[in-house]
């Protein structure tokens, strides 16, 4: 299994910078997430890998060989596209094999390998149809199955669920990290969702108007972002950011802002009589409820319920699926998942209906 | 599909003025077709009339090539006109094809300099009257020895067909995702495979469409071949001047030539068109 190696990639249109100097490392089995608002130059990033469209300096290299200049039909890349760039005049089977056929693999082991990827990727009942007969989800999982299905040493993933509905868009967040890790190939996955990147990334790699602005796994981008444009970036609600230009108070850093003075932790001395910005996450936000003596009096203007939760997708002990959600801020403590972790059923949130009408079956008034 | 319902007199009424526009184009068509199985006498007769005893003389003549008329037995090559006209639009659409579909995938696909103004230049072929370019190239024709050879009339029929299929098929392939054949390069193909296994099957509805138009306006050409091509070949168009004889204009003859000529064409139209359809239908990329 190969790395990716970007250095320093460089690449414009005309007089447009597309991308400036962008250097990412994505190792065999690891997924890289670029994230970045539309026209960040992340679809460029993904064409240039795949060996579509050629940088103007810097140096692409696979499995330590430099591939620039090199056909993509010779990158041992596989890639995903947003808009799927299925093959309409070919089934579902023969999209998926077209890169086994592009090796000549012989007719057996090809309908074996067919199979056994669309058996993972739940499409084995629709491999006779073509593409116009399948449906936004089969579509995408047929592209997903032709990007896989030769276990490519990178694999590219190009906002591959962009044009699904959420439902599926949902269940591909769970499925994706699992379904990767089969394939210890280096994931480089775009998207603009933050939300996604969070979910599929082992590294997230931002990316703002051609320019790499941070690299780092998941949390160290929500919980330490580099830049204001990071920080907002990520997070829903974005973070509250407030102008303000700190002071020297007793040695330490002070702030002055809804009309108090607020102590800084040390360590920030440097930001004494710098015009900055001030950033606080919603969720950081310390609520004192009705009375709170030395806090701020806020007046409340509106409340919107979203019940944001972390979603665990667990596996019973007869391989039944569970999907479990935990407060946001407690997701840490899982990691990455896989591992085995005890749940309880609270009996009185339990709920009962019949099977047949499928109607609601109450508890009996006491 | 449901049946609308609709006012019975408004269906009448569509179905009324389908009719009539049905009548005004294919009139000409159905009159020669009454014609081709009539007499000179019966088809000068005033007034004009619908019931005539019908024969297959004209029919005969042409395919006997004898044409009987009152100063004598003529020979006329009509069925050699026919077979040439096959020749020459058959071939000349063979090489356009060759050399168009390349060429509009190029002009699709690439940026290249003077890209635009060749494809311009190759466009503006049709604009020029064809009497224009005529009579030097009847000159230049006889000094390179083209005169009156299949080679060359194929050669000047490319001024016709080329231009209509490289504009034609260059809007289907500028209209392809080049996503799918980046998708088909990544799988592990070379640039030839794809092009040949992705970028032609896919802009084949306009391939057949650009073809089928390009052999019409081949077959109908007139003054290329009047000019270039002598007796033994020249399509039918000029092939039908033979029916103005001496003892006066043949009009049967006329009219059944006219109807033999339709044949091939109308027979090519119908095949074609489950291609022109077929490519409507393709959803290859979600928009």
């Amino acid at each position: 299994m190969s790395d990716l190696i970007l250095d320093r990639i460089s690449k414009s249109y005309g007089k447009t910078q597309v991308l400036s100097e962008a250097s990412i490392e994505v190792k065999a089995g690891e997924t890289v997430v670029v994230c970045g608002p539309s026209g960040a130059g992340k679809t460029v990033l993904l064409r240039l890998v795949a060996g579509v469209v050629e940088p103007d300096t810097g140096d692409i290299r696979i499995a330590g060989r430099s591939v620039l200049n090199v056909g993509p039909e010779r990158r041992d890349v596989g890639m995903a596209f947003q808009n799927f760039a299925l093959y309409p005049h070919l089934t579902a089977f023969e999209n998926i094999a077209s890169p086994l056929r592009a090796r000549g693999l012989e007719a057996g082991e090809i309908k074996k390998r067919v199979d056994e990827i669309s058996k993972l990727l739940r499409i084995e009942h629709v491999l006779g149809h073509t593409p116009r007969e399948l449906s936004n989800g089969q579509k995408q999982r047929t592209s997903l199955a032709r990007s896989l299905v030769r276990g490519p040493g990178v694999l590219l993933l190009d906002d591959p669920l962009r044009n699904v509905d959420a439902k599926l868009r949902y269940e591909m967040r769970l499925e994706l990290p699992r379904l990767l890790r089969n394939f210890g190939s280096a994931v480089l996955y775009v998207t603009q969702d933050y939300k996604e990147a969070m979910a599929l990334a082992d590294r997230i790699a931002v990316l703002r108007a051609g320019r790499i602005e941070q690299l780092a796994p998941a949390s160290a981008i929500y919980d330490a972002p580099e830049s204001i444009e990071v920080a907002r970036l990520f997070g829903d609600p974005t973070i509250n950011l407030y102008p303000i230009r700190p002071e020297a108070e007793g040695g330490a850093a002070v702030v002055r802002l809804f009309g108090q003075t607020w102590r800084l932790p040390r360590g920030r001395e440097a930001a004494i009589d710098r015009d900055c910005m001030l950033g606080l996450r919603p969720e950081d936000v310390r609520i004192g409820g009705d009375g709170h003596p030395g806090g701020v009096a806020f007046e409340l203007e509106a409340v919107t319920p979203l019940n944001v939760r972390g979603v665990l997708y667990l596996r019973g002990p007869a391989g039944e699926e569970l999907l479990a959600t935990v407060p946001e801020r407690d997701i840490g403590q899982f990691g990455r998942g896989h591992r085995r972790i005890w749940i309880d059923l609270p009996a009185e949130k339990l709920h009962l209906f019949d099977r047949q009408s499928g109607a609601r079956i109450a508890p009996a008034a006491a | 599909m449901s049946m609308r319902k609709t006012n019975p007199i408004a269906r009448a009424l569509r179905a009324l003025a389908l009719l009539l526009v049905g009548l005004f184009f294919l009139f000409p068509i159905f009159w020669v077709l009454l014609m081709s199985f009539q007499t000179n006498q019966d088809i000068l007769r005033i007034p004009p009339s619908l019931f005539f005893s019908p024969t297959l003389e004209n029919f005969y003549a042409i395919i006997s090539g004898k044409l009987v008329t009152s100063a004598g037995t003529l020979e006329v090559p009509f069925m050699g006109n026919l077979l040439n006209s096959v020749i020459l639009s058959t071939a000349s659409v063979a090489v356009s094809l060759l050399f168009g579909v390349p060429a509009a995938y190029a002009f699709a696909r690439f940026r290249f300099r003077l890209g635009e103004d060749i494809a311009f230049t190759l466009l503006s072929f049709r604009f020029a009257p064809p009497l224009l370019v005529v009579l030097p190239l009847a000159l230049y024709f006889q000094d390179l020895g083209l005169n009156n050879s299949y080679l060359g009339l194929v050669w000047v029929y490319q001024l016709i067909s080329l231009p209509l299929i490289l504009w034609i098929v260059r809007g289907y392939f500028e209209d392809m995702s080049p996503d799918i054949e980046h998708a088909f390069r990544i799988d592990g193909h070379s640039w030839f495979a794809t092009f040949m296994k992705v970028s032609i099957p896919l802009a084949r509805p306009g391939i057949a469409a650009a073809a089928l138009l390009a052999f019409i306006f081949c077959w109908n050409n007139f003054i290329f071949a009047l000019i270039l091509a002598s007796a033994d070949k020249q399509p039918v168009t000029v092939g039908a001047l033979a029916f103005v004889t001496a003892s006066g204009i043949q009009y049967g003859q006329i009219a059944a030539s006219i109807v033999l000529s339709i044949i091939p064409t109308l027979a090519l139209a119908l095949y074609a068109q489950r291609y022109l359809v077929e490519g409507l239908s393709l959803g290859a990329v979600k928009g």
